[in-house]
């Protein structure tokens, strides 16, 4: 049974292990840290649809399909299916969940989706709601540049702090019970869901800034909670950060609540791309899709490998309308982490 | 103690990179100065091809915007817009630009509901706030310059 330990950190005890996961992205994700690592690789940023909305949902289902393949399971084996996007009523994932036929829960948590439905899943398999379940989220450039910003091919400059949305997906299939054979899967320990965080950051262009206050209350609140230091974890991993949320995150631990992050510290957003890649990626990679396809096709090997053990991993979400950002409304924003350990 | 909204704003304006200003000048400066360079050359061609004074004044923007059009579908315009900055956005090739984008954008959406309703979604507020202060001169030159 789950544990509330402190104020905001569950411990989860029946160890809900994570059996398998897949990445998959566009060329150009393709291009940097995940080369050779992802499931799929869409060279057409259409995947050939005629719409980077259909495009999207195409991204999503690839990586639901890759990892039901992985785990040498059909959709009829799994029990709940947790997942969202940054589309409008999470188009994305509806569309890319259809032809599932898995009981579907659509979440929304902008970018901080991976680690909500990965929350979610786990907390579904510990009640035993769910034996198996599904956690995935996806994000392209081209759908999110035409909901939340301009026509693709509109000529305009981004600020150097401006993020680019990843076109990629993850998808994560959560287990229970009794482990059989001897391959130890990463598990999920431990989960903080993280509030929503309003430090009255309103560019558009700056989401790393709107999210770093979120990203810091929720790694303060869980380092409270279990009291621990960012020395016990081998690796604590931000979403989508970007280079000044990154450089404000460290600043803002270390002056609310005393944490020095210091080496322990690497953002999805710094690690997608490489710096030689041409696009002009600025302050770093974003979207749901980021952070989904560096876990799922980075760090999660690493942790079956042996080679990473405790990753606490914080996605970060900027809760952006684009009525309410008309509306000179803020930009809220939320972090959700979940502790992701070895098997053994 | 809890970081403040104010501090926090003085945090980021620290730690946010400024947009290179002065490249960003130069660089619309020159992409600007193409356009009119290239705007002087058609008026010469027109004039050479015959075409009166009035005529050269209508051909040589209706030229940049169908050739702004056709750079724009074929993906090269923000390619060069996003060196140019300014440059290309001032002239009439930003404004041929901010109709031809959405038009092809929204064309899922349908001819109607998508590009019909979504073409002057970026240079409507151009046409409104440019329409009404023509008006608003009109007025006053009215009044007082007749």
């Amino acid at each position: 049974m789950a544990e509330r330990i402190g104020l905001n950190t569950v411990v989860l005890h029946s160890r809900p292990r994570i059996s398998a996961f897949a990445a998959v992205g566009g060329a150009m994700e393709a291009g940097g840290l995940l080369n050779g690592k992802l499931a799929r690789v869409f060279d057409d940023d259409t995947l050939g649809q005629d719409s980077w909305e259909k495009a999207e949902a195409i991204l999503q289902q690839a990586a639901a399909e890759s990892a039901l393949y992985r785990a040498r399971l059909s959709t009829k084996d799994v029990d709940l299916h947790f997942a969202g996007d940054l589309l409008g009523q999470c188009s994305a994932s509806m569309f890319g969940s259809r032809g599932l036929g898995i009981p579907f829960a659509g979440l929304y948590g902008a970018c901080s989706t991976m680690a909500l439905s990965l929350a979610s899943a786990a907390i579904a398999i510990e009640s035993g709601a769910a034996r198996t379940a599904l956690a995935g989220t996806s994000s392209h450039f081209c759908a999110a540049e035409k909901q939340f910003r301009q026509p693709l091919e509109y000529g305009g400059q981004r600020p150097p702090t401006a993020q680019w949305t990843a076109t990629a997906a993850g998808a994560c299939l959560l287990q229970g019970g009794e482990l059989q054979g001897d391959v130890l899967p990463p598990i999920i320990t431990q989960i903080c869901l993280g509030s929503v965080t309003d430090l009255g950051i309103k560019d558009a262009h700056n989401m790393g800034a709107a999210m770093a206050p979120a990203a810091a209350n929720t790694i303060g609140a869980f380092l409270r909670d279990t009291q621990s230091i960012p020395g016990d974890y081998d690796l604590i991993l931000t979403g989508d950060l970007g280079s000044v949320g990154s450089d404000l995150l460290r600043q803002l631990l270390l002056q609310d609540w005393g944490v020095d992050l210091s080496d322990r510290h690497n953002d999805c957003g710094l690690m997608l791309y490489s710096q030689e890649q041409p696009n002009e990626i600025n302050a770093g990679a974003s979207g749901c899709g980021c952070s989904a396809a560096v876990l799922c096709g980075d760090i999660l090997p690493r942790i079956a490998a042996g080679e990473l053990r405790r990753v606490l991993f914080i996605a970060t979400g900027a809760l952006l309308s684009s009525v309410s950002s008309l509306q000179g409304e803020s930009i809220p924003a939320i972090a959700h982490a979940v502790l992701i350990e070895s098997g053994t | 103690m809890k970081t403040t909204a104010e501090k926090y704003k003085t945090m980021v304006e620290q730690s946010s990179p400024n947009s290179p200003l002065l490249k960003n000048m130069a660089k619309a400066f020159v992409g600007g100065g193409t356009v009119c360079v290239l705007g002087e050359l058609l008026a010469m061609l027109y004039a050479r091809l015959g075409a009166g004074e009035e005529l050269v004044r209508m051909l040589v923007p209706v030229t940049l915007i169908a050739l702004t059009a056709l750079l724009t579908a074929i993906g090269v315009y923000d390619k060069i817009a996003r060196h140019a900055g300014a440059g290309t956005i001032v002239p009439i090739t930003g404004f041929a630009n901010a109709i031809a984008s959405p038009a092809m954008e929204f064309q899922t959406e349908g001819r109607i509901l998508g590009t019909g309703a979504n073409i002057f979604r970026l240079a409507g507020p151009v046409l409104v706030y440019g329409g009404g202060a023509a008006v608003l001169y009109g007025i006053i030159y009215w009044l007082f310059a007749r």
